[in-house]
């Protein structure tokens, strides 16, 4: 069978010197990444993973990479002011770190935040396990980790976060991934590593915002790591420009009695991919999700959450809601698997999503496996209009149509942000999507 | 002229008519009782008024104040005055019950043409109704009946009531599912409203609520129509000797 002609995506992700760090071990690692990549190339509908997600249209595009002006662009602070945040900060512009916009003068005890370009600059090895993993992930014929693997092989920089074991953290530390506009179109990569170590807590804010056109495609893969006892309260609020592809790979790994909460806004983007996996490792480890996807236009966002149960007593709970307006497309799929051994687990997963146009579209596809005894599951999907009842609840009181159904959109939407401990991002969140909402 | 004049109603759910020439007039201060048993099309007739999806009324006219009721949309009849105390109140999580409470208030008023009230203006107008009520603030606290009991559903009925004002109350079985304390309280918030320019129309079951709120007439809905009326003496003779037999005068 003779091999297709390579994507232009595939050939312009290619077409780029592989960066040298002088690290043997890393650039063995970059090479077997590339050479995966270059290999399986893209996945197509037939993956069961990119099931309801199509590349072709993102297959045919050249992106460029490396901005050279992506140290000197203006960005104001407002892209990523959000109220009550005014804590350690790191930004980067388009792949590259941001010193001048980033906060790290005054970090406080036992908190590490740095580029990682910096933490391999220094000492490379603490992070070779976790650095060397991507190329290992899947059969290497396996086209689904495609972008997981070209981030692995092109990307130079990104988030080194560590909290020191016991230190409980106040003040919440920011994340902020910018697309600024270039005269191309441009692709850039990060990689994050986040430890918070024996009971150590953390809250984290994770953005993801850009300018508008011309496209970009951005790679973000995160590994995050819960040492015992450890808690993080993570929110991420992504609202890209509308011309931005975006694909995001985030694995938490939580020990023993670990508790990670999450809360995601999906927003922007063009083509919106977050593979978003917990690991729950360790006996009476717990990982909330609280998440919202928002497409309109023709917007196609697709969430998928994987969480493994692997330890005695371990809890999860998942509640994920998603709108889709005018032509979008949201794609949604939980899968939680409470593995031999698992005893004791209690799993729970609901996606609601609301369609407010005949052109919308959600797939939905939530998938239970269990392996263990004494496991309590939950879970449940529906697709669906606004309850008629409470419609007419509503108009009978004397609120008309049309602000009837914006009431009890909003409040589905709001839903996933009622544990959320901030009430000034509780309030400022809800604005932001609100604002999405048809007017 | 009536308030409310009810002609010759016939109205349909899902193809079947349940509704078969009803005809039944308000005046202004009066409280009506619609007793009758299940399946008479007592729920039927507070739906039609307040203009729910799904019930086609295929004959018959209603006329409220002198316009024709049928031909407004469910706001726009709240707007006009006409209430509908739901036999099940509708929970609405996210919907905080205050929030709900003065954005229904303000677009009655604007649709009437009047000056919308701002947060501080209304609070002052929600707890002089809270006193009058005797209801706890908590409730407001709250979304739109999630969680309340079903006591504490009634009575946010009730208190949504004081609040809006209406001309025109409809109390949908509002008194099913409900203890007696429960009763009396809802039974003292709906006697509180009564006024001369305030009519009711108490749709029920049971007789009891009719020995907490006495109505001036009582009408005895059986098979879509109204087969007997007469002041409330009629209500304990139904106590007594129950639904069947009714209307036997009338019956074709």
């Amino acid at each position: 069978m003779s091999q297709p002609a390579p994507l232009p995506l595939v050939e312009s992700l290619l077409d780029v010197p592989l960066p040298a760090s002088g690290i043997a071990w890393l650039d063995a690692a970059r090479h077997e990444s590339r050479a995966a990549f270059a290999a399986a190339g893209l996945p197509d509908t037939r993956v069961e993973a990119w099931k309801y997600t199509a590349l072709r249209a993102l297959g045919q595009r050249h992106f460029a990479r490396g901005d050279a002006a992506a140290a000197s662009r203006a960005i104001a602070a407002s892209t990523f002011a959000l109220p009550g945040v005014d804590g350690p900060r790191l930004v980067f512009v388009n792949g590259v770190f941001r010193a001048d916009l980033s906060a790290l003068d005054v970090l406080p005890a036992g908190l590490t935040l740095q580029p990682l370009s910096q933490a391999l600059h220094d000492d490379a090895e603490p992070l070779r396990f976790v650095l060397s993993r991507p190329a290992l992930i899947d059969d290497a014929r396996e086209a689904g980790d495609a972008f997981t693997r070209i981030n692995a092989a092109s990307a130079v920089d990104g988030v080194m976060l560590r909290v020191a074991a016991g230190m409980k953290l106040a003040a919440p530390v920011q994340l902020v991934f910018v697309g600024a506009a270039a005269d191309v179109e441009l692709a850039w990569h990060l990689r994050n590593v986040i430890e918070l170590g024996e009971g150590a807590e953390l809250n984290l804010i994770e953005q993801h915002v850009s300018d508008a056109a011309p496209a970009q495609l951005a790679t973000v893969v995160s590994d995050i790591e819960l040492r015992e006892g450890a808690r993080l309260q993570h929110t991420v609020l992504q609202n890209v420009a509308v011309a931005t592809s975006l694909i995001r790979r985030s694995s938490v790994r939580l020990h023993a009695r670990a508790h990670a909460t999450l809360h995601v806004l999906e927003l922007g983007g063009a083509l919106v991919r977050h593979d978003l996996r917990a690991e729950l490792v360790g006996d009476g480890a717990r990982f909330d999700t609280r998440g919202l996807f928002m497409p309109h236009g023709r917007q196609h966002i697709d969430t998928q959450l994987a969480i493994r149960h692997q330890a005695l007593n371990t809890t999860s709970t998942s509640t994920w809601r998603g709108v889709a307006n005018d032509r979008a497309r949201g794609v949604f799929r939980g899968a939680i698997v409470v593995a031999p051994g698992a005893d004791g687990s209690d799993a729970s997963l609901s996606n609601k999503n609301l369609l407010l146009s005949p052109g919308a579209e959600i797939d939905t596809k939530p998938e239970l496996e269990i392996y263990a005894d004494e496991v309590k599951a939950a879970h449940g999907a529906t697709v669906g209009q606004l309850d008629e009842r409470s419609l007419f609840y509503l108009r009978s009181r004397g609120i008309p149509l049309a602000e009837a159904r914006a009431l009890l959109t909003a409040a589905f939407c709001r839903a996933v942000l009622d544990d959320l401990p901030s009430e000034a991002l509780r309030e400022h969140l809800s604005g932001l999507l609100v604002a999405q909402l048809p007017a | 002229m009536n308030m409310l004049k009810i002609e010759n109603l016939h109205a349909r759910v899902e193809g079947k008519e349940i509704l078969k020439g009803l005809s039944l007039s308000v005046n202004a201060g009066e409280v009506h009782a619609i007793m009758g048993p299940n399946g008479a099309g007592k729920s039927t007739l507070g739906n039609v008024l307040s203009g729910r999806d799904g019930y086609e009324v295929t004959a018959g006219t209603v006329t409220y104040n002198g316009i024709d009721l049928l031909a407004l949309e469910p706001e726009a009849r709240a707007a006009a005055g006409v209430f509908l105390a739901f036999q099940y109140p509708v929970e609405i999580p996210g919907v905080n019950n205050t929030y709900f409470l003065r954005a229904a208030f303000n677009a009655q008023r604007k649709a009437r043409g009047e000056k919308e009230f701002d947060s501080m203006q209304f609070l002052k107008l929600v707890r002089e109704k809270l006193k009058v009520m005797q209801i706890s603030d908590e409730l407001l606290h709250r979304a739109v009946n999630e969680g309340f009991s079903g006591g504490e559903k009634k009575r946010n009925e009730i208190f949504q009531m004081a609040v809006l004002e209406p001309q025109l109350a409809i109390l949908d079985e509002t008194d099913s599912g409900l203890d007696i304390d429960a009763l009396k309280h809802v039974a003292d918030g709906v006697n509180a409203l009564r006024s001369p320019e305030r009519a009711f129309l108490m749709i029920t079951h049971y007789q009891r609520l009719l020995d907490y709120v006495v109505p001036d007439f009582v009408h005895v809905l059986a098979d879509g129509r109204i087969v007997e009326s007469g002041d409330k003496s009629l209500a304990l003779k139904l106590e007594e000797h129950g639904y069947a037999g009714l209307g036997e005068g009338v019956a074709a």
